[in-house]
């Protein structure tokens, strides 16, 4: 059981996918100017990556390995990743309406997302087993859900503020990213 | 090994796209073509303006019926059609509405404190109100200029947001940032409806005056060339101007802050300046109105009352007709204001114009004789407005009143403005010290009568205008002050010949401020008269609503001075559809009331007929806002006050009915505009540089 939280704090604290691992920037910058569209965004990112390890794993294990193809994995995980959000997509808007309205507009974005991209490779690379690996997608998403919203909540006030005009936008952003990614390298000590 | 690799992506994809075709075929969900199609149509700026995520947003809304065809801000005319084509709607003109900024003050009002921080309007409104002195003036950090997606609004020297009406799509996203309601996006009707607020930008001169004009504007476009541009703005709450700028006493220049300073700005010179200059230029600025909603109101009374509320409905779009007893529109100002103060041709170029927008009139029609109020509701008329005036002279109270050769003031007066030349003898008296009482007496004068003016106070009491008093004096009327008449002496044949007065003296003052004149018992004196003219008062003739000799069937209630009762603010009667203003509901009272409330009727009128229900906001200003009456008014140059030039002199005035005050020359005018502060809540224009006057006095 303490191995699992050890695993769930780290990957959303200690190695926070895009505070400390640097993925998915484009859209830690591009959705976190208000803490509404950071929240739908990172749920998008929570759900998408939580099935995108999980079917990766299998591919991984089923297709790839047995096949000796391991060398394909990033290609083919590409396409994987950008065919299943496309299905989500569309298995949402016919099934669960109300989620599709929640996090519709965000499914494209994440379709060439690099964190979830990195949460799938990272998983291989580890050797998780498939438990572990839904886990730690489920805790690295919570991470980049986390850091999203802590920007955004930023960036609203900052957004009312004198500043200088070169630094107003996405410059201060990439600042106050630098910033955060600072503070959060203080949970390397924690484990 | 590439052909393994190649094969196995291959059948990769292939298997993702045979299981996303199969699912596209199951999991289809079947949206309307339409929105497609109204997504194609729109312009596709995604800027929001509409309220909804991006154009595909929008699209969706106007299929869902959530939106109308034409929420698109950016799109033109043409965008509009398809889309509504598309919805299968009919498109219809919208009256343009574009963003306006009320606030006159901007870097002039005082900073309470330097702001160091957010340099964001709301920021600093939410500390302390913002750091101007102005409890409702611009703030000026340019939030506006920020939120507007059209760069239509940029900040101005004087630290106010210039919009540029070119670009302005009226989107109001400047007025959803602006936490002072400074911007308003508003149209033509939204701005006739609107009633002075306490959180408008309001000059006191625009506080006091009766029919809201926003003096302050049209003085600026005066004292910048727009002439025209002043005239329209004095239309949007006036359409008697060539008559107010010749008769209003002028309430507003008793509140203008300049006589702190010198004398007050010669506002009504400057109305008479503009309107004359139409007048004589022989070509009728266009007067635009909204959209005709085929709604029918019948107006009873074609006075200033009565054509101000037909005037304000006809530009909002519904068809009034006017019904009126005289042969002739205009009412007191035709028949009770004489010729040498008001030229009739003049006024019939007025009214004429007035008419022209499409109002039907119909005169020479009795109230309660060829029509009533049942048989109105019969030929369809949808609201009725009821401005009948206040046409029936008040008696002296006196002994002997009815006998020949005592005759009404506004009586007299509409005997002479008809033709009829009442017999006034040699010698007449008036009795009575306000303008009617004057008018009578210069008519008198005119016609060659000695003039006698009876009335019962001292020359500092009289309610007349000050130049009326002085003109009457020039022109060699005699006053008897301190004096009340007892009787009227007749002779056999029952014609008065002499008056007996008392004489009077100043006690206590009244409930009105104004000293109570007391009678000297025993002083009666006789003055010989040939006819006496009461000129007292007046009061409405409510006879038109009841029955003959039965008061109890008037349908209206009415006060003890037979005034109607109505609704202060909405001016309806006790019958639902029926409004009134001007004197027949205030008593006698200035032409300017009559026109500032015959619009505030109209108002009521229009939203009764659209949405049965008259809005009258909170914040609606009645009296004057205190804080705004400065006394204190700092580095302003003292300049003269422009003098009306007389058109004719001495005794020539004695026997001609030519009018005798002049208009200003264009110099004259532009020099008088620049004495205006542009006051608007607590600011106002400072004219003397400080830094430049110190150097000059080497201080």
């Amino acid at each position: 059981m303490q191995e699992y939280f050890l695993l769930f704090m780290g990957a959303m604290f200690v190695n926070n996918i895009v505070l400390a691992q640097y993925l998915g920037n484009c859209p830690f910058i591009g959705t976190s100017k208000e803490s509404g569209v950071a929240v739908g965004m990172g749920g998008a990112v929570v759900f998408v990556a939580v099935m995108a390890a999980a079917i990766t794993w299998l591919v991984q294990r089923y297709i790839l390995l047995p096949f000796g193809l391991d060398y394909l994995q990033t290609l083919a995980f590409i396409l994987v990743i950008a065919s299943l959000v496309q299905f989500v997509e569309m298995f949402l808007k016919k099934m669960i309406p109300a989620l599709y309205k929640s996090l519709g507009i965000f499914l494209p974005l994440i379709t060439t997302n690099c964190a979830v991209m990195g949460i799938a490779l990272i998983c291989q690379r580890e050797e998780m087993d498939l438990l572990t690996t839904v886990l730690f997608a489920f805790a690295s998403g919570m991470g980049f859900m986390i850091a999203l919203i802590l920007l955004a909540g930023i960036r609203e006030k900052l957004a009312v503020r004198r500043l200088p005009m070169a630094m107003r936008g996405t410059p201060i952003g990439l600042v106050l990213a630098g910033l955060m990614s600072l503070a959060f390298f203080a949970f390397k000590g924690m484990i | 090994m590439i052909i393994t690799s190649g094969l196995t992506l291959f059948s990769i994809g292939l298997g993702a796209a045979t299981i996303l075709s199969v699912a596209g075929r199951l999991l289809y969900v079947k949206e309307d073509p339409r929105i497609t199609r109204i997504e194609e149509a729109l312009p596709g700026a995604n800027c929001g303006g509409c309220g909804f995520p991006g154009c595909s947003g929008a699209a969706a809304a106007i299929v869902a019926n959530k939106a109308s065809a034409s929420v698109c801000i950016v799109a033109d005319a043409e965008t509009n059609g398809v889309v509504a084509a598309i919805m299968g709607q009919e498109v219809v003109e919208r009256e343009p509405e574009l963003a306006m900024c009320d606030c006159t003050g901007g870097q002039r009002a005082t900073d309470t404190f330097y702001y160091e921080g957010a340099f964001d309007c709301r920021a600093a409104h939410q500390l302390y109100g913002g750091s101007k002195s102005c409890p409702s003036g611009c703030l000026g950090f340019g939030t506006c200029v920020r939120a507007c997606s059209f760069n239509a609004i940029h900040m101005g020297p004087d630290g106010l947001p210039v919009i540029d009406y070119d670009e302005c799509k009226g989107c109001g996203s400047c007025v959803d940032v602006c936490p002072r309601g400074v911007i308003g996006v508003v149209g033509m009707t939204a701005r006739l409806l609107h009633l002075n607020q306490t959180t408008d930008c309001l000059a006191p001169c625009q506080q006091k005056c009766p029919a809201q004009i926003d003096i302050p504007k049209y003085i600026s476009q005066i004292k910048m060339g727009d002439l025209d541009g002043a005239v329209a703005t004095i239309r949007e709450r006036n359409p008697l101007l060539v008559i107010c700028s010749r008769v209003c006493p002028r309430p507003c220049e008793t509140q203008c802050r300049r006589q702190h300073v010198d004398e007050p700005v010669g506002i009504n010179m400057l109305k008479r300046f503009v309107a004359d200059r139409e007048l004589r230029s022989g070509v009728r600025l266009p007067i635009p109105c909204a959209k005709d909603t085929g709604k029918k109101i019948a107006v009873i009374g074609g006075g200033p009352a009565g054509l101000s509320c037909a005037y304000f409905l006809r530009r909002l779009g519904h068809h009034p007709t006017i019904f009126d007893a005289m042969p002739e529109l205009g009412g007191q100002t035709r028949y009770g204001i004489p010729e040498y103060r008001l030229p009739k041709a003049d006024l019939d170029w007025e009214i004429q114009g007035i008419l022209d927008l499409g109002i039907s009139v119909k005169v020479n029609t009795k109230f309660g004789v060829d029509f009533t109020l049942e048989t109105l509701k019969e030929e369809g008329f949808d609201a009725t407005f009821l401005g009948i005036g206040a046409w029936q002279a008040s008696g002296m109270y006196a002994e002997g009143e009815d006998l020949d050769g005592v005759m009404g003031g506004i009586e007299f007066l509409t005997a002479h403005a008809l033709g009829q030349k009442p017999a006034i003898g040699d010698h007449v008296i008036v009795v009575g010290g306000g303008n009617t009482a004057i008018d009578a007496a210069r008519t008198c004068i005119r016609l060659g009568a000695e003039v006698t003016l009876m009335y019962r106070r001292t020359r500092t009491e009289m309610p007349a205008d000050m130049e009326e008093i002085v003109g009457a004096e020039e022109e060699g009327v005699q006053f008897e002050f301190l004096a009340a008449p007892a009787r009227v002496i007749g002779d056999e044949n029952g014609r008065a010949t002499h008056l007996e007065y008392y004489e009077m003296e100043l006690g206590e003052p009244d409930n009105s401020g104004r000293r109570r004149p007391v009678k000297k018992e025993g002083s009666e004196k006789r003055m010989a008269a040939s006819l006496i003219i009461p000129a007292i008062g007046q009061k409405p003739d409510l006879s038109c609503l009841y029955e003959e000799g039965d008061e109890e069937s008037c349908p209206l209630e009415t006060t003890r001075w037979q005034t109607i009762l109505a609704n202060e603010d909405t001016f309806e009667t006790a019958i639902p559809g029926i409004f009134t203003a001007g004197d027949v509901y205030t008593g006698p009272d200035l032409v300017v009331s009559a026109i500032g409330d015959g619009r505030k009727a109209a108002r009521s009128i229009h939203y009764y007929i659209t949405q049965g229900e008259i809005p009258i906001p909170d914040a609606t200003q009645r009296d004057m806002i205190p804080h705004t009456l400065f006394k204190e008014i700092n580095n302003v140059e003292r300049k003269d006050r422009a003098v009306l030039s007389h058109l004719c002199h001495g005794d020539e005035r004695n026997c001609t009915f030519n009018e005798v005050e002049g208009p200003l020359s264009e110099a004259e005018a532009r020099a008088e505009a620049d004495r205006c502060l542009r006051c608007g809540l607590v600011c106002y224009d400072e004219t003397i540089d400080q830094q430049e006057y110190r150097e000059k006095k080497n201080i």
